[in-house]
Order: C-alpha cells, then structure tokens, then sequence
C-alpha cells in the first residue's frame, strides 16, 4: 500500500485503531470478537463496559498484541499489531494493568517492581530511578516503596502495578477489570487514579470494567455484548437508551433511571443528566 | 504451621552486613561453607562459631528468627546425632555399650556443622534482598554464558519463585481453611492418611498455580520483557571498599581454619 493511502486510512487524533476485527480463540467453535470497528483517539478516557463474556477482556487484549486477530488489522499508532518484528514498540506504547494485581507484580520490593519495564527497555539507570519515583508519585504510593508488595492492601497493590505501567511511560494505558477483586475503598482509590492520569498528564486510557459507575467520567463510553459494539458514544447518552441497556442486564446510573422512571409516569426529563445536583435541577425545571 | 517458613525472608536493615553487595554476601558465604567442611577439630569449630556468631550480632538478626528458620531442619539434625552416636566406632562409653566417645564427638560435630551451616545461610538471605541476591548470582554466574548455560533464565526463575512463596503460602491457608470448611480432616489418622487428607489441598493449588504463572507471563510480557538481553537495572552493583575488606576477612578466617586442620586442631 502506497504511503499516502496508508495515511489516509488513519485519523491523525487516533492511537489505536479495530478495523473488522474477528478472534476466535484456539479449540474454540464461537467467535469471541465479531467485526470489530473502533477508533480510540488520543488523550481520551474511553471506558468499555459488558459482561462477563462479551468479548471486552479479548478486545483489551488486542491493543497491545498479545492477541492478534484472526481477520482484520488492529494498527497501534500505525503499526499493525500482527506485526512480530515491531512488538516491542507496540507494548511500550500501550500499558496494561490487569485483574488480579499479585499475578503482575514481579519483585518482592515496591520500587524494584515499578523499575521493571524500564530495566526491560534498557532505559540507562539514573533515569530509571526519576521514572519510578515519578510514577510512584503519581499513584500515591512514594511511601510505600521499600514496602513488600504482599503485604499491601489489594487497591495499593493495584496502585503500584499500574505505577508499573507509568514508568514505562506509554501513551496508552489500558486497564482490564483493574478494580474486579477491590473492595469499595481500593475501586475508589485506583479509579482517582486513573482518572487523574487521563486529565492531569493527558495520556489515553481505556479502561474494561463491568461496573457502571466507573463509566459515568469517561468521555466516551463503548459497550460490548456477544462480541460486537452494541452501544458508543457519550456516557450520558449511551445510558439515556435504558431499555437497551436493561435488555443487557446492565445497570443505568441512579439518576438516569429516575427520570426514566418519571418520563413513564408522563414527563418528559433528559436522560443524559448523571450527576444528582443537575438531575434535582432539570426535575424541579420540568415542575414549574 | 505455614507462618513458620521463612525459606527466602528478607528483613530489611542498614547495619554493614546489609549494606555489603549481594556478591561479597554470595561469596563469603562460599566460603563459609568451605570453612565448615574444613573443619575437623574443636578449635578450627570455635573459629567458625566466632565468625557466624560476630556475623549475627553486625547484622542485628535475632537469635529467635535463625531458631525459627531452624525447625524444619530439627529432625534432620537430631537424626544425624544419633546415627552418628550409635555407628562410631571406639573405646565404649561404659564396658559393653555401644555407644562410645568418638560417637558423642563426632555428633556433637555433626550438628554443630549443621546448625552453623544453615545459620550462616540464613544470614545471607535474611540481610539481603531477594531482588538483590538473584542479581548477584546472576553476574556471578555471568562466565557461564559462554558455554550457553541460560543463566539470565535460571536467575530469574528463582527470583519469580521468591517472589510467589509468600503469595502461595497465602493462598495453601486459604483452601486449606475452605476445606476444613467442608470437613477435611489434617490433624487425625497416621501419616498415610494425613498424607492423602494433603490431596484436596494440592490439586486447587496447583491448578491456581499455573493459572498465576500463565497471568504472570502475560503481565511481564505486557512489561516489555524479552529476555536478559539489554536489560539494565536501577540499582547497579558496585563493590566498594567495604566489600574487599569483608572478602579478606573471611578469607583469614579459611587459612587460620585450614591452618588448624594441619595441626589437628
């Protein structure tokens, strides 16, 4: 393919981009990805919402090449995933943090951990040391880092393996079910988190999770179900399509469901209002 | 009964003994053992008593944790005590027994070998990272790269392997708890039946295992991992004074030990 018309075919704002991506898994009869079209553009926090099942953990997988399609191209900042010879340039690209934090931390000390992906890229020693203690920094977890990682709690665990994934400085951070086994405190400790890399340092994150209220700050929402995109775009409107999403067995943020429940008494309230203080205000505006 | 291992145990200290490279710590301990093995009569013993006993103190580790990293070894220990007591042979403690006094020499030698030997490797991996030590051993295996021995593959293996103990050791309590749970009994019967009772306890833990070493690969992958190959590390290793100086001494202590193995000391 000529230059030209290999540029073309990319947004110039797009960093990873699905191009009808098929995966079907080894021994398996059922495709696990069915036409995938995705673009994730740069410096934006892209949440991807489904059951267990639907495909979304096989669709994380793809962005940095541990999977590769069975059909169709997956490009990571122009480079085609299936390519063998460019993996490494691919996964320095694009982080990623994982469910169960003890099965990605790699040393018995915290500082030692985050240091392991620039030992890996043969990043010359001073500058490993300013990484990992910018990184560690960066999550709130400076402290801790002469700390025996399994003696932490499992949402610092979780800070520190994402920290892991900072130091090796990628564009892309992709987090797959990172808050699956924390308890409420430790989701709300590594979502701050994320958030905070996403806004304050503009990298781009695309986090796989299946609990709604991590989606409602994305600035885009994608949700998945039996392998196929069934829903895209703003949070707010993604979850204003109720009946969908209850056809999915998924929740709507409380919020939303009110005013759904209101509009089926007769009213008629936006949907895509998420936050209770702006909800109040359009249900006492639709009262006067 | 799971907390008492403290195979790979690192407590964390600033005292010279920690502050010496992993190498030095490696090779002094080379040496240490080549000491003990030299070793033969009660004054080159007390040498070495005094060169693992002054150890102990620089480096601050309790006597109580070297006595708790000891009791899987008790029956080893004890058992070669007695074989030793009872199949030497020499002048009989008492006319007609068989138990005689080169018996009870060589016993009393035996386990304080023993004794010195594991406490002297305590010391090593009780004041020394297990990051830190793999490094070591990693360098100090260097030259045997060029008969192709994998030894960036082995050293990391091991420190993987360090790495998972206590979360294995976390997970055994854990199913052992859900099997008691549902009425598995380890605590009655002899041994082959409490050796079967382990079953349930092993296949769970196996399984979850390899799951952990699959998600661990791909997570070290993610990690750019590729092998040993233009790695650098964040803590060089750089042998200072302080470790010549440590190397030394212990290399006087193995000549004044082999000098009193001349004199039969």
């Amino acid at each position: 393919m000529p230059l030209g018309a290999l540029r073309e075919e990319f947004d110039l704002n797009s960093v990873i981009s699905f191009k009808n991506v098929h995966f079907t898994y080894p021994d398996d009869e059922a495709e696990t990805l069915k036409g995938i079209d995705l673009e994730i553009e740069k410096g934006s926090f892209v949440a991807v919402l489904g059951h267990n099942g639907s495909g979304k953990s096989t669709l994380a997988k793809h962005m940095n090449a541990i999977l590769t399609p069975t059909e169709g191209k997956v490009y990571v900042k122009g480079i085609d995933s299936s390519d063998e010879d460019r993996l490494l340039d691919i996964r320095r690209s694009v982080g990623m943090v994982f469910q169960n934090p003890d099965n990605q931390i790699v040393a018995n000390v915290v500082e030692d951990d985050v240091a392991f992906a620039p030992e890996n890229l043969g990043v010359p020693a001073e500058e490993i040391r300013s990484r990992v203690d910018n990184a560690l920094k960066q999550v709130g977890m400076y402290e801790y880092r002469l700390h025996a990682p399994h003696l932490l709690s499992g949402g610092q665990k979780q800070r520190v393996a994402i920290a892991g994934v900072i130091a090796m400085e990628p564009e892309i951070i992709v987090l797959d079910e990172p808050t699956a086994m924390l308890d409420p405190q430790g989701r709300r400790e590594v979502i701050e988190s994320i958030t905070k890399l996403c806004r304050e340092q503009g990298m781009t994150v695309v986090l796989i999770t299946h609990h709604m209220d991590e989606c409602i700050n994305a600035d885009r929402l994608i949700v998945m179900s039996n392998g196929v995109v069934i829903a895209d775009g703003k949070p707010g409107n993604v979850f204003s399509q109720v009946e969908l999403m209850q056809s999915e067995g998924l929740d709507v943020p409380e919020t939303t469901r009110l005013m759904y429940e209101l509009n089926k008494e007769g009213m008629s309230l936006p949907l895509e209002v998420l936050d209770v203080d702006s909800c109040a205000d359009a249900i006492k505006k639709a009262l006067k | 009964m799971l907390k008492d291992i403290t195979l790979g145990q690192f407590f964390p200290g600033n005292t010279p003994v920690h502050k010496l490279d992993p190498r030095t710590k490696i090779l002094l301990v080379l040496l240490y053992i080549i000491m003990l093995f030299q070793a033969n009569g009660w004054a080159a013993y007390a040498v070495v008593a005094v060169f693992t006993i002054t150890s102990m103190c620089v480096s601050k580790i309790k006597p109580k944790n070297i006595f708790k990293g000891m009791k899987p070894m008790i029956f080893i220990i004890v058992l070669t005590g007695i074989l030793n007591i009872f199949y030497t042979q020499g002048t009989p403690v008492l006319p007609g027994w068989i138990i005689t006094w080169e018996g009870i020499d060589r016993a009393a030698k035996m386990i304080l070998r023993i004794t010195l030997l594991v406490t002297g490797t305590f010391l090593l991996t009780y004041t020394t990272s297990p990051m830190a030590l793999t490094d070591g051993l990693e360098i100090l295996l260097n030259p045997l790269k060029k008969i192709k021995v994998p030894v960036h593959e082995m050293t990391i293996m091991m420190s993987m392997a360090l790495r998972f103990i206590p979360t294995l050791i976390e997970e055994t309590d854990k199913i052992m708890s859900a099997q008691k749970a549902r009425g598995a009994d380890f605590e009655t019967g002899n041994i082959i039946r409490r050796a079967k009772a382990m079953l349930p306890i092993l296949v769970p833990l196996f399984v979850s295992a390899f799951r952990r070493a699959d998600e661990l690969a791909v997570a070290m992958e993610s990690r750019c991992y590729h092998g040993g190959e233009g790695r650098t590390r964040m803590k060089k290793l750089v042998m200072s004074g302080k470790d010549w100086i440590a190397l030394t001494i212990g290399v006087l202590f193995l000549i004044a030990v082999i000098v009193l193995k001349k004199f039969g000391l």
